[in-house]
């Protein structure tokens, strides 16, 4: 095999011939190789971002919400009740064998104070299953307990923030949080660790922020402030009547997840007509972010395969040059016993060693996708931190995540990108006639 | 492939009533119209004729660059003749040593990595006893100094000495030499012939194709072609060929 070994070299000594040349040739399959790895690696961050985000609801759960119907479906004097109601929390809870939990939620937009520092917020009535369906973690105290729920104790748990902005450097456990709308006290018996937003999905769902949350038990909600609720709006009041705005099912088996949902919209059919509540399934939306991230990888590394398209090209194109240039050493080759193959073999090798050059530089750049990404960034942050907080949160928080697939096949790709583009210049080299060639000048 | 016709120990070559046509679109060119001739070994021919004598053919069919239309080209016990495109190279690598008039060095190559193609495309690799042999031409030709200079930090006159000790690294049965001096000067011309001189007083076989007289006198026979076909074929007597080396030196011009 020492023919191919000294084809090699010869094929190294005659691209060094021309340095700048090859160098820019390389360049071409450097680029389309980097850029494969590059955009398969962000395109599969951004997707796992996403699909994070969506796990994150739970692809064990069935949400349905109440929405506001459109206002032509109200009644246009007094107030129509709409929503989910606690008789279908008790019908969806007790006759779906395949429920394994449910969670009654309903929320308020309510002020909070504590002392002379009033705040903002979102009041939820909930019960304990809300701590662990969310995967909330409790930085002290403990969470609504069955025992308040149905006793309706009036205690309440704490986000993060909530609690920081409200007692400061006082510890909450113990003390009584004003809400002034319903003029009514509330014991702290628990406060929340920090939690991330959940992401905004398919439209059916907004985020949901959990950094300004009270929760209370349920029952107490119903009990002391009902289901009706006025605000006062630029002058006039207006007022809903709504008994629960979600129910979250876990259902027992993944597997039964879509049976499960589709059984909950038919008994929530007579809902249609108001069109007041939706039915989120998040394992749904799993399925469609996974189908999109794949279509968004697969048209990112198609953008990437035409910049390799174009390397080879490139190839291609020098090595034409390069055979009409060294026709006369192809004379003199073949006139000095070269076969025909071995011309072949001399320039595919060429074009190899230009394409796999391209390729390893390109896997070793590509590599260097997640570190260069980040100080990228962090650069961005430090020069430009004005205009780098007005850019999507994705763009702020993407993390490239290298496609292990994308190595050997990068590698693979950039080897049949010099085969391929060199096979034209190698047999254009070779069908040349010998006594031809060595009257080139 | 031996045809027991024909004796061809102690042969180099033996040219069998050679016929090339070309067909160049309706026309059709008979550049050869029936040549023959032996080159015994150790034989130094000089094949002449004017442009258009179908010397450059000749030199392509003894090169086995090109087949001929009809007749035999005996090399050895082989019909070239009769060979495909992989065996004709394969003979070119192992019983051909070429010698070009412009040279014909490959760039990108050293000295002795030039010496040392042909037997690159034997497709074995390398043995030390030829790594030697390729550093034993090159001292041979003068150029041991210079085994890994390139061909553009070489005069002419070097180039084609790198050239006949490629044309010597495969052992040929005849070296076959195109104009060999027709790029040079006066005096590398003479240095270049002396050096087919030594050659061939060791036994090996010259074949060169010229058309300058000076040159042709200098070997053993002269064979010429005219319009496709022998026109003469006859031994230089020693006189001749001592008296056109003298010539040659008497009349070279005196450095200034």
């Amino acid at each position: 095999m020492n023919i191919w070994l000294g084809t090699i070299q010869l094929g190294v000594k005659s691209l060094w011939l021309h340095p700048l040349r090859s160098l820019l040739t390389v360049l071409g399959i450097f680029i389309g190789v980097a850029s494969v790895i590059w955009l398969l690696a962000i395109s599969k961050g951004i997707g796992d971002e996403a699909q994070r985000q969506i796990e994150s609801l739970g692809a064990d759960t069935i949400m349905i919400r109440t929405i506001k119907p459109p206002s032509e479906k109200m009644s246009a004097q007094g107030l129509t009740p709409y929503g989910l109601t606690r008789e279908e929390f008790d019908l969806l809870s007790t006759s779906i064998p395949t429920v394994k939990s449910a969670l009654p939620i309903r929320e308020l937009r309510r002020q909070f104070q504590y002392r002379d520092r009033k705040l903002d917020g979102r009041l939820v009535g909930c019960t304990p299953e809300y701590f662990e369906v969310n995967r909330m973690e409790m930085a002290d105290g403990h969470f609504i307990s069955d025992a308040e729920n149905f006793s309706m104790a009036t205690n309440c748990v704490l986000s993060a923030k909530m609690a920081e902005r409200l007692f400061w450097h006082e510890d909450p456990i113990g003390k009584r949080i004003y809400l002034p709308e319903n003029q009514d006290f509330y014991f702290v018996v628990g406060v929340l660790k920090p939690k991330g937003a959940t992401a905004a999905v398919g439209g059916s769902m907004a985020a949901q922020d959990f950094s300004n949350d009270v929760y209370i038990p349920i029952r107490t909600l119903h009990q002391r402030i009902g289901d009706m609720v006025m605000v006062s709006r630029s002058g006039s009041r207006e007022g809903e009547i709504i008994e629960l705005n979600q129910i979250t099912l876990r259902v027992a088996e993944v597997s039964d997840v879509k049976r499960t949902a589709d059984l909950v919209e038919s008994a929530l059919s007579s809902h249609e007509k108001m069109e007041d509540i939706s039915v989120v399934v998040p394992l749904e939306l799993l399925e469609q972010a996974r189908t999109t991230r794949a279509m968004f990888m697969l048209f990112m590394g198609m953008i990437a395969a035409i910049s390799l398209l174009v390397g080879g090209i490139g190839i291609m194109n020098i090595m034409l040059a390069t055979v009409t240039e060294r026709t006369r050493e192809i004379g003199i080759r073949r006139a000095l016993g070269a076969k025909r193959r071995d011309i072949i073999r001399q320039f595919l090798v060429e074009t190899s060693v230009l394409s796999l050059a391209g390729g390893i530089t390109g896997i070793l750049f590509g590599l260097l996708c997640g570190p260069a990404v980040n100080g990228a960034r962090a650069l961005a942050n430090i020069w430009f931190s004005e205009q780098m907080a007005d850019l999507p949160e994705v763009v702020r928080t993407v993390q490239p995540s290298i496609v292990p697939e994308s190595i050997p096949g990068a590698f693979l790709i950039s080897l049949i990108v010099g085969l391929v583009f060199g096979i034209y210049p190698a047999t254009r080299a070779a069908k040349m006639n010998p006594i031809e060639a060595l009257r080139h000048e | 492939m031996s045809n027991p016709k024909f004796e061809t120990d102690g042969f180099a070559c033996r040219v069998v009533d050679m016929k090339k046509e070309y067909v160049l679109k309706s026309e059709t060119v008979r550049a050869l119209r029936g040549v023959s001739f032996d080159v015994p070994e150790g034989d130094y021919v000089a094949i002449m004729g004017p442009s258009g004598s179908g010397k450059s053919t000749l030199l392509n069919m003894l090169g086995c660059l090109d087949k001929p239309t009809s007749g035999s080209l005996w090399l050895g016990s082989d019909d070239v003749a009769t060979m495909n495109d992989d065996q004709l190279a394969d003979i070119r690598s192992q019983r051909i040593g070429f010698v070009f008039q412009s040279y014909n060095l490959i760039q990108q190559l050293t000295v002795v990595e030039n010496i040392q193609v042909p037997l690159f495309y034997q497709g074995k690799s390398l043995s030390k006893a030829q790594q030697l042999r390729s550093i034993e031409l090159a001292r041979m030709v003068g150029l041991a100094e210079r085994l890994d200079h390139r061909p553009t930090q070489l005069s002419g006159g070097q180039q084609q000495r790198v050239a006949i000790a490629r044309s010597l690294v495969n052992d040929p049965f005849f070296i076959l030499a195109d104009e060999p001096t027709g790029n040079l000067d006066s005096r590398t011309t003479e240095e270049i012939l002396q050096l087919f001189e030594k050659l061939n007083n060791e036994g090996r076989t010259i074949i060169l194709v010229t058309h300058e007289d000076e040159v042709s006198k200098r070997a053993k026979r002269v064979v010429r072609l005219k319009d496709g076909r022998l026109q003469w074929d006859r031994q230089n007597s020693q006189e001749v060929r001592e008296a056109a080396a003298k010539y040659a030196i008497d009349n070279m011009p005196v450095e200034v």
